[in-house]
């Protein structure tokens, strides 16, 4: 089933991603998102092409630039925007906000927002399912900087002795925040950090959503097949800064205007149509339809309630439920 | 009731849980073939074997954020960190992950695993290996930290924590292991968040937990030979803190001190004193005492380390201040 391509429903994934963001950085200037708002826009095909390839069972976790992992997970978009405005209706109740989006149903576990924190608990979810002899493994994403902490190294480690069903995912995008890969890791390409632990690697590009949908299948087989980890670098460029109200004086205009004529969702679009798969009619259908969705993701999100004050405690113990 | 040391008992807790749910299972540095460097699961990887009892790299924190993972998909990890002190290597996830998870993500994310480790001084390993910085940790919501003082209350509090859904921060006293008492036979469960009047007095509360609480017990025997009858208090959990034996004791004696091992500042003492300040300042009748470890990083010398540690002179002199005035 995984090998056959819905090229139409990963269009629309991809710009369904794009315009959510577009529509909540709108949001975040009117000041109705609050804290910090990281887009994901110009890294649609690294979550959409890697996520594309997971089986129902198999666990995704991430860093905080999590709203397009979130859809590609299955997350409602209606959802998705509720949690950005801090909405009882969102996918963490208005708990979590941007950075801290999950829902374990659908096998998201965040939107984790301390850099590399996530990647040792990775290793724990691959240990669960290693434990009970399950199907399924764990793919985990992290930036380039979050290579350079020590988590990383101690996750990479433990998941090479143990053997994990762990799938290592580097979303390079050359900045972490704003400093530039080569002011701040050792070795240039990622995965060769990899290497240092014996783990199997590849690197492959992620403005092409089909190369990185290709390179998830093949490596995600290795894992399942008991091969134990695996880490997949995909080289990609975010078309936005950091997070909002980035000054971006690491970078030149020129610079994102070069990667933005490599923009996933263009380059997506010609190859459908270059191979004949739909039509140019039928993709604009389709951004008519993403238009539609996010027209009713900030209605629902806007006439959603907030969550109540009275509710200020509730889940700070599991165990505050057993005595209700 | 059999008499053990807090060692067997904590050791049984373990052992009786691993074999009643196959879920439960260890993890940390030298649990395994070693047996734990304090010997508490001894036999254990011989007998549960090699995936249930894990030795793990010497790597605070993916002993801690693999053992949160590992709970969330429905298991139930024991993580053992050799010491408290290397439990700030692991600072992060006990912090910013285990205590956060579970409330941020709106009750989605469940955590049933406990953080065993060790604190306390006393043994000369000098100021990196003997800190009791239990207080840090209890300044958390979303982590309940429970710090037995008995063999009994150990065997108890820790079966309670291994089938809790909480993540729980289970502090063991490095001197504490071979303290002999009775424990309760069969299948028992103590309750985390209670805390326990350990002897009845009227003249002068005493509020302690884990070592000091042993400490406070000697005291209040030498206390009597000078005709003054001190109630003691064990806290045994830190958090959730569990104030009304403590008010209401303090109500009929009107005195109280507060033994910690820990250092004073932002400590067990000062929060304890200041909740009875707040909830029966009517019932003060002399300001309450804190018996603290002095403010100095351990030195490694006996007669220095000594000196610098609580001792039950310090809580004698400390009970009969408050008394006298």
């Amino acid at each position: 089933m995984k090998n056959e391509v819905d090229y139409i429903d990963l269009y629309y994934q991809m710009v369904q991603i794009r315009r959510m963001e577009e529509k909540a950085a709108e949001l975040y200037q009117q000041g109705k998102i609050g804290g910090f708002l990281h887009l994901y826009i110009g890294q649609e095909a690294v979550s959409t092409g890697l996520i594309s390839a997971r089986l129902p069972q198999d666990r995704v976790i991430t860093a905080y630039r999590d709203h397009g992992v979130a859809l590609n997970c299955g997350l409602g978009m209606n959802e998705i925007m509720a949690e950005l405005l801090g909405k009882e209706t969102g996918v963490s109740g208005g708990r979590g906000g941007s950075m801290h989006m999950a829902d374990p149903s659908k096998n998201f576990w965040g939107g984790h927002a301390i850099v590399g924190s996530h990647l040792p608990i990775a290793a724990g979810l691959a240990l669960g399912d290693q434990y009970k002899g399950n199907d399924s493994i764990t793919i985990c994403m992290f930036g380039d900087g979050a290579t350079n902490i020590g988590y990383f190294h101690e996750a990479l480690n433990l998941s090479k002795v143990w053997n994990l069903p762990v799938l290592w995912v580097c979303e390079n995008n050359n900045y972490g925040m704003g400093t530039q890969v080569n002011k701040a890791s050792a070795v240039l390409e990622i995965r060769q950090k990899a290497e240092g632990y014996a783990i199997p690697n590849s690197r492959v590009d992620g403005m092409d959503i089909m190369a990185v949908r290709r390179a998830s299948l093949e490596a995600m087989e290795k894992v399942r097949s008991g091969n134990g980890p695996y880490l997949l670098e995909i080289i990609t460029y975010r078309f936005r800064g950091h997070s909002m109200g980035d000054p971006e004086r690491y970078r030149t205009s020129d610079e994102i205007k070069k990667w933005e004529e490599d923009d996933p969702i263009g380059n997506f679009r010609n190859y459908i149509l270059s191979e004949k798969i739909t039509t140019d009619k039928e993709l604009n259908k389709i951004e008519s339809q993403v238009e539609d969705d996010v027209v009713e993701a900030v209605r629902f999100a806007e006439s959603s309630p907030e969550p109540s004050i009275n509710e200020l405690y509730k889940n700070t113990y599991y165990s505050d439920k057993e005595d209700q | 009731m059999t008499r053990f040391t807090m060692r067997e008992a904590i050791s049984q807790a373990l052992w009786e849980e691993m074999d009643r749910d196959p879920d439960v299972f260890i993890m940390g540095e030298e649990v395994g073939l070693w047996g734990g460097t304090y010997a508490v699961t001894k036999g254990f990887y011989n007998h549960f074997g090699a995936e249930r009892v894990r030795d793990t790299p010497i790597s605070e924190s993916v002993i801690i954020g693999a053992a949160i993972g590992a709970a969330l998909t429905g298991l139930r990890p024991i993580a053992e960190l050799m010491t408290i002190n290397f439990a700030f290597s692991a600072m992060d996830h006990i912090v910013n992950e285990a205590a956060k998870l579970h409330y941020m993500f709106n009750g989605q994310m469940v955590l049933p695993m406990v953080i065993r480790t060790v604190s306390g001084g006393g043994r000369q390993l000098g100021a990196t290996h003997s800190q009791t910085p239990d207080a840090i940790f209890a300044h958390f919501p979303g982590l309940k930290v429970v710090a037995p003082g008995s063999p009994a209350d150990a065997k108890g509090l820790l079966k309670s924590a291994i089938r809790s859904n909480d993540p729980i921060m289970f502090i063991e006293h490095a001197t504490m292991y071979q303290v002999r008492d009775d424990v309760p036979d069969g299948d028992y469960t103590t309750p985390i968040g209670v805390s326990k009047i350990v002897r009845e007095g009227e003249d002068i509360t005493i509020v302690s937990y884990s070592k000091g609480l042993e400490l406070s017990i000697k005291a209040a025997d030498e206390l009597t030979k000078d005709g003054i009858n001190a109630e003691v208090i064990d806290l045994r959990t830190l958090r959730p803190l569990d104030m009304d034996p403590i008010i209401e004791s303090f109500k009929k004696t009107n005195h109280a001190v507060v033994v910690e091992e820990g250092w004073k500042s932002f400590g067990v003492g000062s929060e304890i004193s200041t909740r009875i300040y707040e909830d029966a300042f009517d019932y003060v009748d002399a300001p309450i005492k804190r018996v603290a470890q002095k403010e100095v990083p351990l030195p490694y010398n006996r007669t220095m380390e000594q000196s610098a540690l609580p001792q039950i002179p310090d809580i004698i002199s400390a009970a009969k201040e408050v008394l006298n005035g």
